[in-house]
């Protein structure tokens, strides 16, 4: 046996882990500083060596165009400022809705994908298994031009009590025309609300001291529904309806629903129930059988059960890819600038942009608009995440 | 003599609890609910089911080669789909040269039935994996862009149909997942800056959508690089629907990180294994697995996603249809092309996901009970 | 890893396995390329339109043959990039194309502040109205509460919502990307009316499955001076797409065309001989081989030729030469002489 070296060899210092990974992160941070300042400086060299302006002066400069769906006031003369705000509200209104219908939607396909009855769990299958599985895309071009374009002209519309309105030009519905004293109504909603918040406090509070519990949730949908209501009566009706009429080419007065957002609305909705449902079904499916039978024999009812015991449960799993979902969600609805619904994407980052060619600035909006709302998601989503977390160890 | 008694021979079970009528009864109608539900959806697809069948198959018309053939019936004209069916395949590639496109998807279905199949050993299977994988791509590019061997030269603008959406799908997959599983390791690394630099990538191409993105790799990327530099448009395509996909493969990979339990690492560590070593022998492997859904789920995403170039004015599978229905001589069949196209999809989209369910039961080793 | 790693090689061996260019000018750069990559339409028949093999062709398709013609004395040179109305000024100002031919209206501010060269007009024009003829109307100005498609992104948006203002009518504008959109819609009935440059509502009728059962209303509500763009700052590259043209036009004028171009050459008059790089060096003043305005009439054509053969008599749209014709024929096509 050869003698042992006496004492160990240091190891060269490349080999130290500590100072490889500080290396290695020096290099990393060198390299990306680099990168994005030849990036920056390219840019700032290109643009002045073409004459392109920049900055954001343009957002105050007159727009001059139309656009075909304003929720805000909004003329050829305002501002492209206003355009991008218009243009967000678009966003934000298709996918609010979108999101809202498609949890619903999405849920009741979930729940029927579990459904012992075999014709319903099968349809719902189906239900999924084709909507997921074709590009969203070509699901808006399908209804925008292939479903929607088969609607009647104006002058033959579908008419539900001439007062709804269908055809190719979209949806017509009577407007609400709020008459002075309406205020009342509405204040009277926000009394009930606030009533409601206090009512459920001291229900939970009566209910944690003394076990009696309180019909929390009938009596709040009265108070909800019954005061304004009441009130409502009593300042003597003041809401009409403005009634859409057929003048010239087109229906005028009242709501419109455009088809271009009716498509990209039901395209969306029917693309993503799919994904939700999925989500529904694998959330109630985690939750083992044993917590409802233990609830029972503790002698919970079963919709109690449901409410204290599945749901909390399930809702833990199913709240994070939801929320993906949602983000999605928003995210697809830029599509809308394959159909001409006018998006963020499509007025924005299009037309704006190609009046005013300051094509960085606004892709750079764009960008931030999406990016803010995705990293609010992400909060909220591991807040939520956080609070519902099993606590292990 | 002793009697015996003879036990009466078994009844059959009631005729309402087997065969057929037994499933009705426990499968359609057990509860007075139950038969509602029933009686709605199969009121759904009897108002449903006649005219779509009407439409597609016995009122369809499916010879001819003019829209004057479509006349006579009142469903779907699948002329328009014959018609056009070679340039839904292979866009705008010139005809002559068509059969290097098919050359390179039999090469590959060859090259690959091996990996699907028990024919070979596992070992066999890596390696022979790892050449396509590094090789078929250079023989494809070859084959499909040309300029070499005397192939005369095709510009990527002239490919299309189905095959560019195979391409970018292909390019896609095979590049966002070994991206994805680096961006994820980065974002589980103790290196501060690495963690932040992935975690910065992985949530700006997380929050942003596709188009945009599409729409500054074609036609605004040239004002970020020096002047006078430029590569292909298709190319671009590529990375930005990489780069896309793959900060959405980093996140599911790192939920198969997360789930390995530490005591392998430090297992892997006490044999002696860097770091390189222990994620690929130990580690990997095992998150991988418990991923496949989730891998593929963005893949199928991936292949999805294709369909947005067309907003960049790539002739891919979904534009291809598209225009074909622009096209004067066959205006009015959208519903035939769309239908067609969303068959296409979704034909490689589901059979990914059932490929993927039955990997997963192949290689469920015990994570499951 | 680090993501960060991997995408700088990423991006080092996408830039080397790449055909990377470094150059000053434009037309260096092109020289170096072998083609001009040329922005197009998307589709429109006439001006720029794919063929069902996917070769292009039409007016504005010309214009960027002829430009290969002088550079390379091969008019084949060139890689169309097909563009949506929305993209072709980004794709222009950051150098994704080198010539911008699409129907591209000269203003002010695309001029200015958009960084781009507008090289003169290869079509004078004017936006108008397509309707049905159903509708019953005659005048662009009854057209009050209609619902009307336009391509985003054009100054057709901008006159369209000036024009309804100014004459006090309730606009519905529909913005398309495409103007095979614009069109479907149409027919659908979708939109009341579709307006566009004159030019482009003749070739979009073209495309309806009824072109006959619809009209274009008289008036012309603005002025669409359409021609090809160039990038701001490379003044010598601005010089051989502006005088291409202007060759066309002289061409025309002088009567050269592009079956008799051979036979000119032995013309006496200075002017034929000093275009056709006969006599003189006016031809090597643009960096150029001394006969590139030849190789542009002898595989171009003339500018009389070319609007003939995609929009004029002899082409499915028909229309008159009107404003496009020669000066010395009632028109406004000028082009400064060659000496």
């Amino acid at each position: 046996m050869t003698a042992l070296s006496s004492a160990p060899v240091k190891p060269p210092f490349w080999n130290n882990p500590q100072i490889r990974a500080i290396l290695f992160q020096v290099v990393a941070l060198i390299v990306t500083v680099a990168f994005g300042l030849s990036i920056f400086e390219n840019t700032q060299d290109n643009l002045r060596r073409l004459g392109i302006a920049s900055g954001f002066d343009f957002l105050s400069s007159p727009a001059g165009f139309d656009i075909i769906q304003t929720l805000i006031p909004y003329s050829a003369a305002s501002s492209y400022g206003q355009v991008f705000w218009v243009a967000l509200l678009n966003t934000l209104l298709v996918s609010v809705l979108g999101i809202v219908f498609a949890t619903l939607l999405g849920f009741v396909i979930g729940v029927a994908r579990l459904s012992k009855n075999w014709l319903v769990a099968r349809l719902a299958l189906i239900y999924i298994e084709t909507f997921r599985n074709v590009p969203l895309l070509l699901q808006i071009f399908f209804w925008y031009f292939a479903v929607l374009r088969a609607m009647p002209s104006p002058r033959d519309s579908l008419s539900l009590g001439d007062a709804f309105f269908l055809n190719i030009r979209g949806l017509y519905l009577p407007a609400p025309q709020f008459q002075p004293g309406f205020g009342w109504t509405i204040a009277a909603l926000g009394v009930a609300i606030v009533l409601t918040i206090g009512l459920t406090r001291w229900a939970h509070h009566r209910q944690m001291a003394t076990g009696q519990p309180f019909p929390t949730v009938s009596s709040t949908l009265a108070l909800l529904i019954g005061l304004p209501l009441m009130v409502f009566w009593l300042t003597g009706a003041p809401l009409h309806w403005q009634v859409p009429e057929l003048t010239g080419f087109n229906f005028q007065g009242g709501l419109v629903i455009i088809p271009e957002m009716a498509s990209l609305l039901l395209a969306l909705t029917i693309y993503t129930a799919a994904f939700i449902a999925e989500i529904v079904r694998a959330g109630i499916q985690a939750v083992s059988h044993g917590q409802t039978e233990a609830s029972f024999s503790l002698g919970l009812q079963s919709s109690l059960t449901l409410r204290l015991i599945i749901l909390p449960q399930a809702l833990r799993v199913i709240i994070p890819p939801m929320t993906n979902q949602y983000l999605n969600l928003t995210k697809n609805s830029s599509l809308a600038a394959a159909i001409g619904y006018p998006d963020l994407v499509s007025t924005f980052a299009g037309t704006t942009l190609n009046q005013t060619g300051q094509a960085i600035e606004c892709i750079v909006i764009t960008m931030t608009v999406y990016l803010t709302i995705s990293l609010l998601i992400s909060l909220v989503m591991n807040w939520y995440n956080r609070r519902v977390a099993l606590v292990e160890r | 003599m002793t009697e015996f008694r003879v036990p009466h021979p078994d009844l059959p079970p009631p005729a309402s609890t087997i065969g057929a009528l037994g499933w009705m009864r426990r499968n359609l109608f057990s509860s007075p609910s139950n038969i509602a539900l029933t009686a709605l959806a199969a009121y759904l697809l009897w108002i449903a089911l006649p005219p779509l069948l009407n439409w597609t198959v016995f009122k369809a018309t499916w010879s001819g080669d003019t829209r004057e053939a479509c006349q006579a019936n009142s469903g779907a004209c699948w002329v328009f789909i014959r018609v056009h069916f070679d340039q839904f395949l292979y866009g705008f590639y010139p005809e002559a040269q068509r059969w290097r496109v098919n050359l390179a998807v039999l090469l590959l279905i060859l090259g690959a039935a091996p990996l699907f199949t028990q024919i070979i050993t596992n070992a066999a299977k890596v390696k022979l994996g790892l050449s396509l994988l590094v090789g078929y791509p250079i023989i494809a590019f070859i084959l499909f862009k040309g300029g070499l061997f005397g192939l005369p030269d095709i510009e990527t603008s002239r490919w299309g149909g189905l095959f560019l959406t195979l391409v970018i799908a292909g390019v896609g997959m095979t590049a966002a997942l070994p991206l994805g599983v680096l961006l994820a390791l980065g974002r589980r690394s103790k290196m501060p800056a690495i963690q932040t630099l992935c975690i910065t990538f992985i949530e700006f191409w997380r929050g942003i959508p596709l188009i945009t993105v599409l729409f500054m790799s074609s036609v605004m990327l040239p004002l970020f690089l020096p002047e006078g530099m430029n590569f292909d448009k298709l190319l671009r395509a590529l990375i930005g629907v990489t780069l896309f996909q793959s900060a959405y493969m980093a996140e599911v990979v790192r939920g198969g990180l997360q789930a390995i339990p530490k005591g392998q690492i430090e297992a892997a560590a006490a044999l002696g294994l860097g770091y390189w070593k222990a994620m690929a022998l130990i580690v990997l492997p095992q998150a991988l697995k418990l991923v496949i859904p989730g891998i593929v789920n963005t893949f199928i995403a991936l292949f999805k996603d294709t369909s947005l170039v067309l907003i960049i004015g790539l002739f891919d599978l979904m534009n291809i249809v598209h225009n074909a229905t622009t096209n004067p001589e066959w205006l009015g069949f959208s519903t035939e092309g769309y239908v067609f196209a969303a068959a296409v999809y979704w034909l490689f989209c589901f059979s990914m996901s059932r490929y993927s369910q039955s990997l997963e039961k192949r290689l469920h080793t015990g994570h499951k009970r | 890893m680090n993501g960060l790693k991997a995408l700088a090689t990423t991006a080092t061996l996408l830039l080397a396995a790449t055909n990377v260019v470094h150059a000053g000018a434009t037309l260096d750069g092109i020289k170096k390329n072998g083609f001009i990559k040329c922005g197009v339409s998307d589709g429109l028949p006439g001006f720029s339109s794919a063929d069902e093999k996917g070769n292009y062709q039409g007016i504005d398709v010309d214009i960027c043959r002829a430009v290969a013609a002088a550079v390379f004395g091969d008019a084949t040179k060139v890689k169309y990039t097909p563009l949506t109305a929305k993209e072709r000024l980004t794709a222009l100002q950051s150098g994704e194309i080198d010539v911008l031919s699409r129907n591209t209206t000269w203003t002010s501010s695309r001029d200015s502040a958009q960084g781009m060269n507008f090289t003169g007009v290869t079509y004078y024009d004017g936006q108008g109205f397509l309707v049905n003829k159903k509708l019953g109307v005659k005048s662009a100005k009854a057209l009050d509460g209609a619902t009307v498609c336009v391509q985003a992104g054009t100054t057709t948006e901008l006159n369209l919502s000036d024009y309804f203002r100014a004459n006090k009518m309730k606009l519905t504008p529909i913005s398309y990307d495409k103007s095979d959109e614009s069109a479907k819609s149409l027919e659908a009935g979708r939109c009341d009316v579709l307006t566009s440059d004159q030019s482009q509502l003749y070739a979009q009728r073209i495309k309806l499955a009824k072109p006959d059962d619809y009209i274009v209303l008289p008036e012309v509500i603005s002025k669409e001076p359409l021609g090809p763009v160039v990038r701001h700052g490379d003044d010598d590259w601005f010089d051989i797409v502006k005088w291409t043209l202007f060759v066309m036009v002289n061409a025309e004028e002088l009567g050269i065309t592009s079956k008799n171009v051979e036979e000119m050459k032995k013309s006496t008059n200075p002017d034929i001989k000093r275009m056709l790089g006969v006599e003189g060096d006016r031809g090597k003043d643009f960096g150029l081989a001394n006969d590139w305005m030849a190789m542009v009439i002898k595989q171009v054509g003339n500018y009389g030729e070319i609007f003939d053969r995609n929009v004029g008599k002899g082409s499915p749209l028909k229309i008159e030469r009107g404003l496009n014709a020669l000066w010395t024929q009632g028109g406004l096509q000028y082009a400064p002489p060659v000496r």
